[in-house]
């Protein structure tokens, strides 16, 4: 599904990435855990198009197609989708305009005809129904005055309307209350399915407990410097990432 | 010593031509001080970057030949013209077509006017010497302005509009000016509107006009506003590319009387719309926003003063500029709080978002404070549209310039929103559209 192949990457001559390698299959929900400043973050921003990344080396494919070729858009149109850590507020533009315009998007980019309003309304009601979303968030301008809890449930939506092949959620448990991390990680699972997969990025491991992952990445310095199953989560809760800071060293 | 003098230009020795031929016909019983209005002008001359008030928009070099008047056109010409306008066609409205800033009472709804409301053509109500003309120039400030000044010497045609105390008008009146002609021409037309006591009514007003042609339209909407009446005014230029286009509207507002006045701006190669507004009585509210989309080299202005002479004004000013290409934004505002007018609440904001390097945005924000109790303040922002905003909307799929339009839209939006009027809100939101696909 998505292979990251050697990524070397700088930020106003700040090098971020150092020959990053990760693969992960069709259906598997990879995790990513490290300590501040190891990337992480740096490497959800560069698989969805950020602009200020300079990638210096490296491709980064999607079903053998290099993504590092395409520009943001076209990237979404391929599959590829990334919940904000930090979603952003967008006055003026209403959810519902906003979330309308994405499928379309989408769809006209993959050759396919618009959606019909109420295919997309009734599409839009159950998705938000799951997620615990009240019908009067959805009327207001896009993520403005929502609460944090309220902002990460706004992507999850989004990821389940857009229907990615390929999610990266970068540190979607920070800010979440233990109800929204429930809600958050039950709409994540209920996305699980054969032919979409998931980088799951994380400090701590209670965002592991609701969204078990098949394999775990420990990530310091721009690489991953090791992998293991599930368990190794548990593991570094533990021990922390004292040792993996001086072996990226 | 020499005396110095001002020497004039083509344009101005053109206008004294021009207003001298004119003199003739002026009827005696009209009541419109045509020649002191034009003595005030002839002393100023057309207003250069010298004159503070035009400092960013300069009219001397603007203008450099003043058009000759233009006449009444033909029926048939007019159809025409009329034909091929549609701004805000799709609402439900009384119109009141102007061409070339004659009434063309054929293609008029002057005998569908709603009940509450009077409707006079200045023409009939200046050789009857109506009572209601003593209203025009309802704010004082007007009389040091020569765009004002060169409407009313040169005024050409136009409506009273007067809406009885208590009346709640629901059907608005559409003030459709359409421009047309192969060679340049200018017009002059004034529409007063008279709102008595808790009155209510919506006016709307646009003006197209064909591109390629150097008209040059000025009109003036003077509105008094009696005591707890309210007054909605939507106004859309969509006027030629290579239109110089003046415009003007006063409003003096009695105690707990309410206006709100939005503008849309697309046309003109210049254009400068003046917003005169007089609090006279206590506890008068105003919103009035603006906004501005300019491409191709285009100067829009909008120049407002708003004075507070009563207790506990509210007033409410936000403009829009969108600048594509080498365009420009000016806005000037001005507020005024006299010392009997404590409480008075003013804000007054002006944003610019850049599309391109090549454009400038003029702002000058102007407060002027006599009494000690007052809340006003201004503040003024420009910038680039927002990377980080671009690129989360590009990241669900949407590509550039549809992420770019959104934000555009909504940026603009702001503006609008605050038309009451949905069937004139829409269509703003409508032209903004229109505006951003022809943007490509």
């Amino acid at each position: 599904m998505l292979e990251i192949k050697n990524l070397v990457v700088q930020i106003e001559d700040n090098r971020i990435l150092n020959g990053l390698n990760l693969t992960v299959n069709d259906g598997e929900v990879a995790a990513i855990m490290g300590p501040n400043g190891s990337g992480k973050s740096t490497l959800s921003y560069v698989i969805a198009g950020k602009e200020d990344y300079e990638v210096l080396d490296g491709e980064i494919l999607l079903d053998g197609n290099n993504v590092l070729e395409m520009s943001p858009d076209e990237r979404a149109a391929a599959g590829l989708f990334l919940a904000f850590q930090y979603p952003l507020e967008i006055p003026g533009v209403g959810t519902m305009t906003f979330l309308k315009a994405c499928i379309n998007a989408q769809r006209r980019a993959r050759g396919e005809g618009e959606i019909s309003t109420p295919d997309f309304i009734r599409k839009v009601n159950a998705a938000a129904d799951k997620l615990e979303i009240e019908k009067d968030m959805l009327k207001r301008a896009l993520n403005v005055g929502f609460s944090g809890g309220e902002k990460k449930r706004m992507e999850i939506l989004q990821m389940a309307l857009l229907e990615p092949k390929f999610c990266v959620l970068d540190e979607t448990d920070s800010g979440l209350d233990i109800d929204a991390l429930r809600i958050v990680s039950e709409g994540v699972n209920a996305l699980r399915a054969q032919g979409r997969s998931f980088l799951v990025i994380t400090h701590y491991q209670r965002l592991l407990d609701h969204i078990v992952p098949d394999t775990v990445h420990v990530m310091s310095k721009g690489l991953i410097v090791k992998t293991g199953g599930k368990e190794l989560a548990l593991e570094l809760e533990k021990s922390g990432y004292a040792d993996y800071r001086s072996e990226a060293a | 010593m020499a005396d110095i003098q001002n020497l004039r230009s083509a344009a101005e020795t053109r206008l004294s031509s021009l207003f001298e031929s004119a003199r003739q016909s002026f009827a005696s019983e009209e009541k419109i001080s045509r020649e002191e209005a034009f003595k005030f002008f002839e002393a100023t001359g057309l207003p250069s970057r010298r004159v503070e008030a035009f400092k960013y928009t300069d009219l001397r070099a603007a203008i450099e030949d003043a058009a000759h008047p233009a006449k009444k056109p033909s029926l048939d010409v007019a159809k025409a013209a009329v034909s091929a306008a549609t701004a805000f066609a799709g609402i439900e409205a009384v119109r009141l077509t102007f061409v070339n800033g004659h009434l063309i009472g054929e293609l008029s709804d002057l005998d569908r006017v709603p009940a509450g409301v009077t409707v006079t053509p200045l023409n009939e109500a200046m050789s009857q010497g109506d009572p209601l003309l003593k209203q025009l120039a309802p704010v004082a400030q007007t009389r040091e302005n020569p765009i004002y000044q060169l409407n009313t010497a040169f005024l050409a045609d136009g409506a009273l509009i007067s809406v009885d105390a208590g009346a709640t008008v629901e059907t608005p009146i559409h003030l459709r000016f359409v421009g047309t002609g192969e060679t340049a021409f200018s017009t002059a037309t004034r529409v007063l509107v008279t709102l008595g006591e808790g009155a209510e009514f919506s006016f709307l007003e646009s003006h197209e006009g064909q591109d390629g042609v150097a008209y040059q339209p000025n009109d003036v909407v003077d509105t008094v506003i009696a005591d707890r009446a309210n007054l909605h005014h939507t106004r859309l230029n969509r006027e030629g590319d290579k239109a110089v286009a003046l415009s003007t509207i006063t409003a003096r507002l009695g105690a707990g009387s309410n206006i709100e006045s939005v503008n849309l701006v697309f046309g003109g190669v210049l254009s400068r719309h003046q917003i005169y507004l007089h609090f006279a009585g206590e506890n008068a509210t105003a919103t009035v926003n603006g906004a501005a989309m300019l491409g191709h080299g285009r100067l829009a202005d909008s120049t407002l003063l708003a004075d507070h002479a009563a207790v506990g004004g509210v007033s409410r000013e936000m403009f829009k500029t969108v600048i594509d290409g080498d365009s420009t934004g000016v806005f000037q505002g001005k507020i005024i709080v006299r010392q009997a007018a404590q409480k008075t609440d003013g804000k007054m904001k002006s944003d610019c978002l850049l599309l391109t390097d090549d454009g400038q945005m003029m702002n000058k924000p102007e407060l002027e404070i006599f009494a000690d109790d007052v809340a006003c303040g201004h503040g003024a922002t420009c910038g680039a549209p927002d990377e980080d905003l671009l690129f989360y909307l590009m990241a669900r799929g949407l590509p550039k310039p549809i992420a770019e339009s959104l934000l555009v839209q909504a940026f603009v939006g702001e503006a609008i929103e605050s038309v009451t009027h949905e069937g004139a809100r829409d269509a703003l939101i409508g032209e903004v559209e229109g505006w951003l696909k022809t943007r490509g």
